[in-house]
């Protein structure tokens, strides 16, 4: 494989499919009718490297500590979002959906793959996979247990089917032997999984 | 549409890009509540303006009605999804 | 029968392959491509979703997530008279010349 500076992102590689190579070959085209700028893609690819779980951990995080927060992050999870200073594209709604000891929330999208990239990044493969997208909503507990998670015994699931213009991050519970953590320690417990709801936030070393 | 109304996904699928799935279409449940407006994708989707905007609606199925006997787990488990209200008929 | 797209619930006894591959460059391009010609109103994540969904069924289901995505690019700046599936293939020839 290699890297051609000129070209942000193109690469040759025998392997590489026919809709690879076209993606390459309308890029290029794009540039070269002044269509878009040379180094537009080059940026987005930059900020896109950015983007991770870290931004919704911090949100979890503020909820844990900040019980008012954390009613206006439910209630409306835009504007309270947007308070901390985190950019959304002006027309993705966000909603917050919260796990407790009376409910457990599962994200899928079982027609496409909508995610909050905003505060988690792009989503794992496997959230954009078959599998997940066909078992996720008619085996909820089946799918937790291959990612390990386990509920309680009698704690109802609700999956949430994100098919539309809604993006869904999860509220994990706060585990528990953190009275008296910062929101950064708290933070640093907060798993791209729990957010998505097939796992819970680690337990305190 | 108000919270709280029974209201059934129409069932046809059209030709064009829509977003709702299959396992909902036809069923029959309470609407939990109304999000908020959204451009219409169906519009968007096909070189329109999305105008008028439609409203997004949260309703939630029981699994069970959803699955029938293929549901294995807790009969209390529930689906959520955002519909557009336009998909809805009131019962 | 629901379209191949309309995954929720279809019978498979497959596991949840959890391993992730790290994005190779063309997937990161294909990525951000999206999102510049959303910034050019050229294409919008509704267009993007409907030349997914317009790809035959087996293509589909053969494809990886952003080679789908490619398909559907191709799909709308064709059709938006953006771009020729001519000049495409054109393209496509001659990034393969030069790297031979």
């Amino acid at each position: 494989m290699s890297d051609d500076p000129a070209h942000p992102g193109l690469q040759h590689d025998v392997r590489l499919s026919e809709r690879a190579k076209r993606a390459q070959a309308i890029h290029r085209l794009l540039v070269s009718k002044n269509i878009i700028g040379p180094d537009e893609v080059a940026e987005v690819i930059e900020r896109v490297r950015t983007r991770t779980p870290a931004d919704g951990a911090t949100v979890v995080a503020r909820a844990w500590t900040d019980p008012a927060f954390k009613t206006r992050l439910v209630e409306d999870a835009r504007s309270a979002v947007l308070e901390l200073g985190y950019r959304l594209s002006h027309d993705a709604g966000l909603a917050v959906v919260e796990n407790t000891a009376r409910i457990h929330h599962l994200v899928v999208c079982t027609l496409c793959s909508c995610y909050p990239t905003a505060l988690l990044g792009p989503p794992p493969d496997w959230y954009k996979s078959f599998a997940y997208r066909q078992r996720a909503v008619v085996e909820p507990r089946a799918v937790m247990r291959e990612f390990g998670l386990v509920l309680d015994e009698g704690i109802p699931v609700r999956v949430v089917d994100s098919t539309a213009d809604l993006r869904y991050l999860v509220l994990p519970r706060r585990p528990i032997g953190t009275a008296g953590f910062s929101e950064t320690e708290l933070a640093e417990l907060v798993t791209r999984d729990s957010m998505i709801g097939v796992g819970e936030a680690r337990a305190p070393a | 549409m108000r919270i709280g109304d029974v209201v059934s996904v129409r069932t046809e699928t059209p030709a064009h890009h829509h977003r709702t799935p299959w396992i909902v279409k036809g069923k029959t449940w309470r609407n939990a509540s109304i999000t908020a407006p959204f451009f219409n994708p169906e519009s968007r989707a096909h070189g329109g303006d999305g105008l008028p905007k439609q409203m997004l609606c949260s309703v939630e199925f029981r699994q069970v009605d959803l699955w029938g006997a293929r549901y294995r787990e807790d009969a209390r488990d529930r689906l959520l999804i955002d519909i557009y209200e336009h998909w809805l008929e009131p019962q | 029968m629901p379209s191949a797209h309309d995954r929720g619930g279809l019978a498979t006894r497959e596991p949840i392959d959890q391993t992730t591959h790290e994005w190779a460059d063309w997937e990161h391009l294909v990525n951000a491509l999206v999102g510049v010609l959303r910034r050019h109103d050229l294409i919008n994540v509704d267009e993007l979703r409907r030349g997914i969904e317009a790809m035959a069924p087996a293509e589909y289901e053969s494809s990886t997530y952003y080679e789908r995505w490619s398909a559907s690019i191709e799909h709308i700046l064709v059709e938006k008279g953006v771009l020729t599936t001519d000049e495409i293939a054109a393209a496509t020839r001659e990034i393969d010349a030069n790297w031979e």
